[in-house]
């Protein structure tokens, strides 16, 4: 009798919804304990920052439907009553927050400079990106372009950098200090590795000098006294200098975080690619950077996401960049008192672009396969 | 470090002394003018992205002395440490950023202060529910005080002088006290009482705060420039000057046409008919009329910034004209 059992179902407390949640949620006691405590905070708090933020709020109008001009019309300051969020400072502030002073006119030149520096992303986001040669080398003359689009010539008047702010400024000084300090901080880490002992010595003096004083310092350094070191006649822009700061401060920790991934690349590397003739250049460039940036990938993210939150010391400096602006904006006697809204916005595009940079890492991980051992050992 | 500052001073004088500021900035087109990154009341962008404020209209003021255009003026912010290195550079030609006058920045930082455009001084704000009318009855209260600045040693003054203790609460921003008062975890806020206007006017019930009258120091606060460029401290002087003596005639925007034919000696001469003294300050001659149909005299910015109209309501009090019972004073315009 050779019966035939037909295949069972697997218990349902291992599958589905149901096995999920046990394995995952509820497995012993205080993993128990802890989901129901995760799920109570959850219950408390999420209803009650969506009303806040979505439910009881004012956008543009308050709950009499007039139009806020300014904080006494909020439906919350109208009526006690009304609880919710007053968006409509940032609705009014919209501009200001996205290009700062920037004249109205002339408003098109920063919004070319947005979409071209989505399209300058584009090649690298995408490595399957059709024509992603031609791409590349947008991505490589972009800066060059925004520059002259942003602060005139070729017959566009000129704007000064005085009258930027907002996310412009944010975003100029993030992109430029991140794209810059690479390269920079590249070479560093391979002169201080060099055996070449003025070489060395001096990557070593730059990269301990930067990175032993806070940015805040570079920063005054830069806005201060630089201009008294200048000869005179020579005006330095505001911005320019700030961005000089940046870019050093940035390049200092690029080149240690690269340092340290040639440092996980193991000798017989270096060998091999010697015993085949290599050149010093073409054995960095060919064999060993790509495996060493490889494996910094995370900690370069890392130091360019904290160089992006950092951009908003410029504010000691008298720059305003996004969180300046919304403090601006919490001193004007027409807004005073929407420190939550103004924060809470703030926070919400910082939080965008760092968690896309974030989200970008991952995937290039994913892509190169970081994790594996790389042999040779 | 204010050592170091001087030294700043000293060699960005070296480096700035060629030639007059007053010409410098004829000759670039537009002021620069050194304002906070936001203060209420005093300099903040409105809506449309420009400056307004008693502050900024101190700027606009010079600015239209000079070139007979409020427009012509660029805005630079500052924070209260980069001020003053900024005009030392010679990266702003003044400063207007309510700043305090004293001995040590007059004289060893080698500015040179022009004037006061607003009386401020240390006061105290407390919830009208305390039912306390004075600061000498505040015995044994809890008081939020920023660490590290003039206002704590003031505070400390006050309470031994009148033989009353207090418990302090540090704070470091404006923001944290503002938040720790309203939650109730101190019973006194206390610093500049035009921060505690701005304090009280972004409660979301301001009624139920009250700034009692005490105001326990003197904090001066007007523009600034330059030590040695006697020239453009003049400009920048009498461009504050005449909005005073203005709001003493009794010229304003509105009647400054009509003004024009007055049979009262100094309103003529204020306003450039009789006499030449835009040509002494090397500017137009109807550099203060001006100012005035422009601007307006001192009375109309207050009462636009800062006056009980607006959410600050900070009446005039020191700032009242001193045929009025403050101190506001200008030397005559002869």
């Amino acid at each position: 009798m050779n019966e035939k059992i037909e295949s069972r179902k697997p218990p349902v407390a291992t599958t589905g919804i149901i096995g999920w949640l046990r394995i995952n949620l509820f497995f012993n006691w205080t993993n128990s304990l802890i989901t129901i405590f995760v799920i109570y905070c959850l219950y408390q708090f999420v209803p009650w920052i969506l009303d806040w933020t979505v439910f009881s709020a004012d956008f543009k109008y308050n709950y009499l439907g007039q139009q806020i001009t300014n904080q006494e019309m909020c439906s919350r300051n109208l009526d006690p009553k009304n609880g919710g969020a007053c968006w409509a400072v940032i609705y009014v502030r919209f501009y200001q927050f996205i290009y700062g002073f920037y004249p109205r006119e002339e408003v098109w030149r920063v919004n070319i400079s947005y979409v071209m520096l989505a399209i300058a992303l584009l090649p690298l986001l995408i490595t399957k990106l059709p024509y992603r040669k031609i791409f590349l080398n947008f991505t490589y003359i972009f800066p060059i372009i925004a520059y002259f689009l942003l602060n005139g010539g070729f017959g566009l008047p000129d704007i000064s950098t005085n009258k930027w702010g907002g996310l412009l400024v944010t975003l100029v000084l993030g992109c430029t200090g991140i794209a810059l300090a690479f390269p920079i901080g590249v070479l560093l880490a391979l002169g201080r590795r060099s055996n070449l002992p003025v070489i060395s010595m001096m990557c070593v003096l730059f990269i301990e000098f930067i990175r032993g004083v806070p940015l805040i310092t570079l920063l005054f350094f830069g806005m201060v006294m630089l201009p008294l070191f200048l000869p005179e006649g020579i005006d330095m822009d505001g911005l320019v200098r700030v961005l000089v700061a940046v870019t050093l401060f940035q390049s200092a920790y690029m080149a240690e975080v690269i340092r340290g991934g040639l440092q996980a690349i193991p000798t017989g590397q270096y060998e091999a690619a010697r015993s085949l003739g290599m050149s010093y250049w073409r054995m960095n460039f060919q064999i060993i950077l790509p495996q060493a940036i490889r494996i910094s990938i995370p900690p370069i993210v890392n130091t360019s996401i904290g160089l992006f939150k950092d951009t908003t010391l410029v504010i000691i400096v008298g720059l305003l960049d996004l969180l300046g602006i919304g403090r601006g904006t919490l001193a004007d006697t027409n807004w005073l008192g929407l420190s939550y809204e103004i924060y809470f916005f703030v926070s919400l595009v910082f939080f965008i672009f760092t968690f896309g940079m974030s989200r970008y890492s991952l995937y290039l991980e994913k892509k190169l396969k970081t994790g594996i051992n790389m042999g040779a050992d | 470090m204010k050592k170091l500052l001087s030294i700043f001073a000293v060699v960005a004088f070296a480096f700035s002394a060629h030639a007059g500021t007053l010409d410098d900035v004829k000759n670039r087109g537009f002021l620069k003018c050194g304002v906070t990154t936001g203060l209420a009341g005093f300099a903040a962008p409105d809506d449309s992205g420009e400056w307004a404020g008693l502050d900024a209209d101190m700027c606009r003021a010079v600015a239209v002395a000079v070139f007979g255009d409020r427009s012509k003026v660029e805005f630079i912010t500052t924070t209260g440490k980069s001020r003053f290195p900024t005009l030392a550079s010679g990266e702003v030609d003044m400063l207007a950023r309510n700043t305090t006058w004293t001995i040590s920045r007059d004289v060893n930082l080698g500015f040179e202060f022009v004037g006061v455009n607003f009386y401020d001084g240390q006061g105290f704000m407390i919830p009208s529910a305390l039912g306390v009318s004075s600061a000498t009855e505040l015995d044994g209260a809890t008081v939020c005080i920023q660490t590290g600045t003039t206002t704590e040693l003031n505070l400390a003054d006050f309470f031994r002088l009148n033989g009353i203790s207090y418990e302090a609460l540090p704070i470091e921003t404006n923001d944290e006290g503002k938040e720790n008062l309203f939650a109730g975890r101190c019973d006194v806020y206390t610093t500049d009482a035009s921060g505690l206007s701005s304090t009280r006017a972004a409660a979301s019930n301001p009624d139920k705060w009250v700034v009692l009258p005490e105001i326990i120091s003197k904090e001066p606060l007007g523009p600034l420039v330059r030590h040695g460029d006697h020239q453009w401290g003049d400009v920048v002087r009498w461009s504050l000057n005449a909005m005073i003596i203005a709001e003493e005639l009794g010229v304003t925007s509105e009647n400054v046409d009509a003004q024009l034919g007055s049979n009262v000696p100094e309103v003529l001469r204020l306003l450039g008919v009789e006499g030449s003294y835009g040509e002494m300050l090397e500017l137009a001659p109807d550099w203060a009329y001006q100012i005035i149909k422009q601007i307006g005299n001192y009375s109309e910015s207050y009462e636009a910034n800062v006056g009980p109209d607006t959410p600050l309501e900070i009446a005039r009090g020191l700032n009242a004209l001193w045929t009025q019972g403050g101190i506001l004073y200008a030397p005559p315009f002869r």
